[in-house]
This record gives C-alpha cells, structure tokens and sequence, in this order.
C-alpha cells in the first residue's frame, strides 16, 4: 500500500513551484514567491495572502454584494489555455495520436464523497466530459453514482490493459485515472503492472483531487503520460480539457501506414439475418452490413466479428478533424474611446451590440484572415465547440 | 459554458432560425417553377404564421449566398417606424433580401473561381452564423425559447465546405437544436440529410405530384405547415421511416 508523498500539491500550472523551499540558488523563484514573513508560500497559502480574494467583493448602494464580474475571467483563463496549445502545436509539427482507445477510470471509493469540491467529488467528476460524449451517457452516470469501499489503483489497471490489449496497432491506448483518494488496496504487486502497461504502449494520465501521490506520478513517468492535480473545479475543468487534444505520438510506436476501414451501409428493410454481435434475428434496416463479408451488425464503431475489418461511419472520423485543422487564435481588439472603428460595430456571429450602453467599446476580438469582429462569447464558443471561424466560412475565397 | 442540465426552455416558446439558400444560378434555372419573389413572400407568411402562434416565438432569417453570408431578418429587432405586422415584416425582409442579393452578385462577378454550373451555397456560413446567435440567446437567462435551425436548401453540396458542416453538425448535436432540411431543388444534399440525422431533426424533399411540380408544391400550405410548430415537427419525425433518414449516400 502507498501512501500519500511527495509535496503537498505538485500540479502543471507553469507559474508555481511548490515544494522549493528557501533554495539559495533558485533566486527568481524566490522572488516572486516570498510572502510578507520571508519564507516561500504554498500555492493556496497565495490567494489568501497575495491575492486578496476577499477584497474582490463589492457592495452597491443597498449594502448587497455585486456578483463579481467573471467574464473576463473566463476569458483570460480561455485565451491562456489557446495560446499555450497554438504555440506547441505551430513550434513542431507532431504527429498526433488521432485513433485513440481512452478508457476513463473514474476513482469511486469512499474518498469521493468528499466534500471539498462541491457538491461532492464525485458529482464534479460525473459531470465535464472529454468531448464529443453525448449527453445522454453522462446522464446514465449520475444515475449509478454511488461510492463505497476503497480504491484500488492495480485493479483498474489489470482491468483495463485485458480490454487494451484487442486493440488495434494503429490505434494509440490512454487510460485517465480520476483519482479522489490518497492512497490503494493493491492485491499484488503494482509495480509489475505498471511495467505490463508500459510494454504494451498504454499511456496512463492521472489527474489527482486530493494531493500527490508518489504512485501514480510513477506510474505515469514510466507509461509517458501527465500527472496533475486540481487545484479547484475550475481547475479540474481546465486539466481534463487538457486531455481531449490528441496526444503527440510517440515516433517508434506509431508507424504511418495506411489503415484498412469498411463504411458499411444500412441493409434492406426486407432482408432478415442474425446478428453478429447477440446472435439474435434482426432485419437489415435495424443494423449495417459489412462490406467485406456481408455479416449484420448492430452498432458501429466496431470490429466485424467475422473478417476483423474495422467498421466505422464517417461522422465518427470527423468528429477529429476539428484537431488537423484548428481555428486560428483570434487577435484581441484593443477598444478605442471616442473613436468608430470600423468594422467593429457589432458582433459578426451573433449580432449583439459591442459597445457598452455608454458608448465605450467593449474588449472584443478579430479574426486574423477575415477581419471580422467578434464578442468575447462567440470567440470561446467559436475555438471550443464549433471550430469554424463564421466570418471565414461566410466568404467565398478567391484561390477555392 | 453554459452545460445541457441547466437549460429550462420556456414551454411552448420557439425559436426558429430560418437558413435561405439564395443561389442565384439555382434560382435563375427554377424560375420557370417558382420564381424567387414568390418563394420569398411564401416564406415570409411562414415567418409571421410562426410569430402568430406564440408572441413570445422569435425568427431570424439568414440568407446564404454564393459568395457571402448575412442576416435578413430579426423578429426581435424593432423597426424605426414602429409598425409592427405582417406588411411591415415583408418590407423590410425584402428591402434587406435584395440589398444582400444585389451586393452577392457583385462580389460573385469579380470572383472568377466560382463555376456557374455547381456553384455551391455557403451552407456552412449560414449554419456557424446560426448556431453563434442561438448561443447568445442560451447566455440570455434561464428561461429562453426552445431553438431549432430550418435550411431550405436548393444549391448542390460543395464538398470544399465538408469539415466545416460536420463542426457546425456536431455542435448543434452538443447543444441540443435540431437541424430540420427541407429541400427545394431536384437533388437531395446528403449534408442535410447527415445534419437531419445527427442532430434529430427532420429531412423532407416533396415529391411531383399530380403532374405539379415539386417546388411548387411547397407554396402550398399543407407543405410548410409541418415546420412551423415544434410540435407538428415532433410528430413529423416520428411517423417518418427509419430508412428515409439513412438514405445510402448519407452514411457514405
């Protein structure tokens, strides 16, 4: 069994270093880490004594407290996450994983029913997916959430590298462990299962709720992946989008062959046969046809029991294709008092006025390519979920 | 950042976001049929039947043309006369329509690229435009109308604009809004039918009948009287076959 170790708190946000203590020779660190009694602060020790939290807090004219103005929080905390990925991604161009088998082991021993993030762990965890989940499987989990017992880190690990290893060698194999407890009830010898995890190529990331654990920082060194922990559930939100880009293949592991997939198409309504899956009768409207070996089944994506051909429709290729060709950062507008811009009216996508009753402008930004002017919303909808630029989309380009 | 468990619709309320295909190739060679004029105003009763319905409903229209994108029409927006109606309405979608006619076939004549034969609509445009306005509306508050998007299609598919309709499809499938097609020219756009599928909504191309032809069945009230209500739109969907909407070139 492992214990908790290591620092309180290790996680990827580039602007801390915990665990240094008054080190000499670390002398930038130091400096902007040196709290008023002259010793190093702890990452949450910061936003009491450095930040004031409290002091963000206004009141009206009534005495009632004005909500605090999170927009632009949002934003900034968007727009830092964009840049640091645009900048990896333009520095090399790295092959990524873009066929990949994620199993999300979700940690529901009694640690989750912690109350720190709220309403409980558990329930923060149930509720951001990767994207591209439908709504409808996030709404089973919350139906069966219930936590009992304790976490067994090698049990999951077993588990999954036994479903893993019938997957394709084209195919890149990732685990995410969501972990809410500081330690794990190991059967046997997790050190071993980690080196089987490693020597079939599944890269493990783990992204911890409570603090760092020497085990799964292991784990993940050796397999390639990422450990982070959440700070809050913000935090946790930003670490787990981390995870939906494709991760940069690792150059032995992945050859660029040409990968044989069959696109089946929907049967006759007419035509009656088993299924290979259930080996029940099923007409052919209600299932596909394998274009190969002509056999029924009933869901894609998946294997052809008979001929081993990958099965797939097109939608599911390019839910990815949003990877291969990003939506360019968009450029911020810096708002000029008294002036007209032009151009910079209102919103392109959504038509929302962009300057503020009082006639200022409003922040708002621009598209490099189109030049049309966007709100602040439209951009975070525009580069997380719809990854069109409206404005590029709307004109007709002289070269197509 | 708003997530699906926290929208409440308002029952009843409806927003329509209407996606016009003004391709002026695919019209000039339909006016035999039904001129555009006529089409337009058909639609425009449509529009103000939908208003009729539900004071609170709102409809915009946004028209896609060959080389450009814009709005036509917002219920919400309020006129500088002050009139509120159904003649006020047709005014100033038309006045808006032919403005955006007029200025997309400038900027197509100095366009060489575009091939008149094939010439595609910026279905994609008009689809990302859509989905950003209904966004503003779900940043609205908690109570805000159902939306859903209604193409009405006549242009062939550009398979230039393949990846961008897929985002828009997959986004819309996120939040929620189906997509309804309801095609006006000869050839079924497997873009629309893999929207309708996806995203739950609707596929319908009429059919000749009774030597009339199909588009102009579509003036027709029985034709577009499915489209106005979500309810009527609902039933419509179920009662339709699964095998219309997995047509074979759709899952291609």
């Amino acid at each position: 069994m492992y214990g908790v170790g290591g620092g309180g708190g290790g996680f990827n946000a580039p602007s801390t270093t915990a665990g240094r203590r008054r080190n000499p020779g670390d002398e930038e660190e130091d400096e902007e880490e040196e709290g008023g009694e002259g010793r190093v602060l702890e990452a949450w020790e910061r936003a009491y004594a450095d930040e004031r939290s409290w002091e963000l807090l206004q009141e009206d004219e009534s005495g009632l407290l004005r909500p605090i103005d999170t927009k632009t929080l949002f934003h900034a905390q968007y727009r830092r996450r964009l840049l640091l990925r645009s900048a990896a991604a333009a520095a090399a161009r790295i092959q990524k994983g873009l066929i990949r088998y994620l199993y999300i082991v979700i940690d529901l021993s009694r640690a989750a029913s912690e109350m720190d993030y709220r309403p409980s762990r558990m329930a923060v965890v149930a509720k951001h997916e990767i994207g591209g989940s439908p709504e409808s499987q996030i709404k089973a989990l919350m139906g069966k959430l219930e936590c009992s017992g304790d976490s067994s880190l090698q049990n999951a690990l077993e588990l999954v590298h036994g479903y893993l290893d019938q997957v394709p060698s084209y195919g890149h194999k990732e685990i995410l462990v969501l972990y809410s407890a500081l330690n794990t009830f190991d059967p046997g010898d997790i050190m071993e299962t980690i080196t089987k995890c490693k020597k079939s190529k599944i890269r493990c990331s783990v992204i911890g709720l409570a603090a760092e654990i020497f085990i799964c920082k292991h784990l993940c060194e050796e397999t390639g992946g990422s450990y982070t922990v959440a700070l809050d559930e913000s935090h946790f939100k930003e670490l787990l989008l981390e995870h939906a880009p494709p991760p940069p293949a690792i150059a032995e592991y992945a050859a660029a062959n040409l990968i044989k997939m069959g696109f089946p198409q929907r049967g006759a309504e007419d035509l009656i046969s088993i299924c290979s899956c259930h080996k029940k009768i099923k007409s052919g409207a209600e299932g596909y046809i394998c274009p190969r070996c002509k056999v029924n089944v009933c869901e894609l994506p998946t294997e052809c029991r008979t001929c081993g051909l990958t099965l797939v429709s097109s939608p599911h290729l390019a839910r990815s294709y949003h990877h291969l060709f990003p939506v360019a950062p968009f450029d911020e507008v810096t708002p000029v008092p008294n002036r007209i811009q032009r151009g910079g009216q209102i919103c392109f996508s959504c038509q929302q006025s962009l300057f503020n009753p009082d006639g200022q402008s409003n922040l708002h930004v621009r598209c490099p390519k189109c030049n049309q002017h966007f709100c602040l919303d439209c951009d975070i909808y525009i580069h997380e979920s719809l990854h069109n630029c409206p404005g590029c989309e709307s004109e007709r380009s002289i070269t197509s | 950042m708003t997530s699906a468990h926290s929208k409440l619709y308002s029952d009843d309320v409806s927003l329509v976001v209407v996606v016009v295909d003004t391709n002026p190739f695919f019209w000039a060679a339909a006016a035999a049929a039904l001129p555009f004029a006529d089409f337009f105003a058909h639609l425009i009763h449509f529009v103000n039947s939908i208003l009729l319905l539900n004071h609170l409903n709102r409809v915009v229209v946004i028209a896609a043309g060959v080389s450009s994108c814009a709005y036509i029409l917002d219920s919400s927006d309020v006129s500088p006369s002050g009139g509120v109606g159904i003649s006020d309405t047709f005014d100033r979608a038309s006045r808006k329509a032919e403005e955006f006619i007029a200025q997309d076939a400038r900027a197509t004549a100095g366009n060489g690229s575009v091939a008149s034969a094939n010439a595609a609509s910026l279905l994609s445009g008009a689809l990302s435009l859509a989905l950003c306005y209904i966004q503003r509306i779900f940043r609205s508050g908690t109570r805000h109308p159902q939306p859903r998007i209604l193409c009405l299609q006549g242009s062939p598919d550009g398979p230039e604009q393949y990846v961008a309709v897929m985002n828009s499809i997959f986004s819309a499938q996120r939040s929620m809004v189906p997509i309804d097609s309801c095609i006006v020219g000869t050839q079924d756009s497997a873009f629309l039918q893999q929207a309708s599928y996806i995203t739950g909504g609707v596929y319908f191309k009429p059919q000749e009948l009774n030597g009339v032809s199909a588009i102009r069945r579509l003036s027709t009230w029985d034709m577009f009287v499915q489209f106005v209500c979500q309810y009527s739109a609902r039933i419509r969907r179920s009662v339709q076959p699964a095998g219309q909407n997995s047509v074979v070139s759709c899952l291609i």
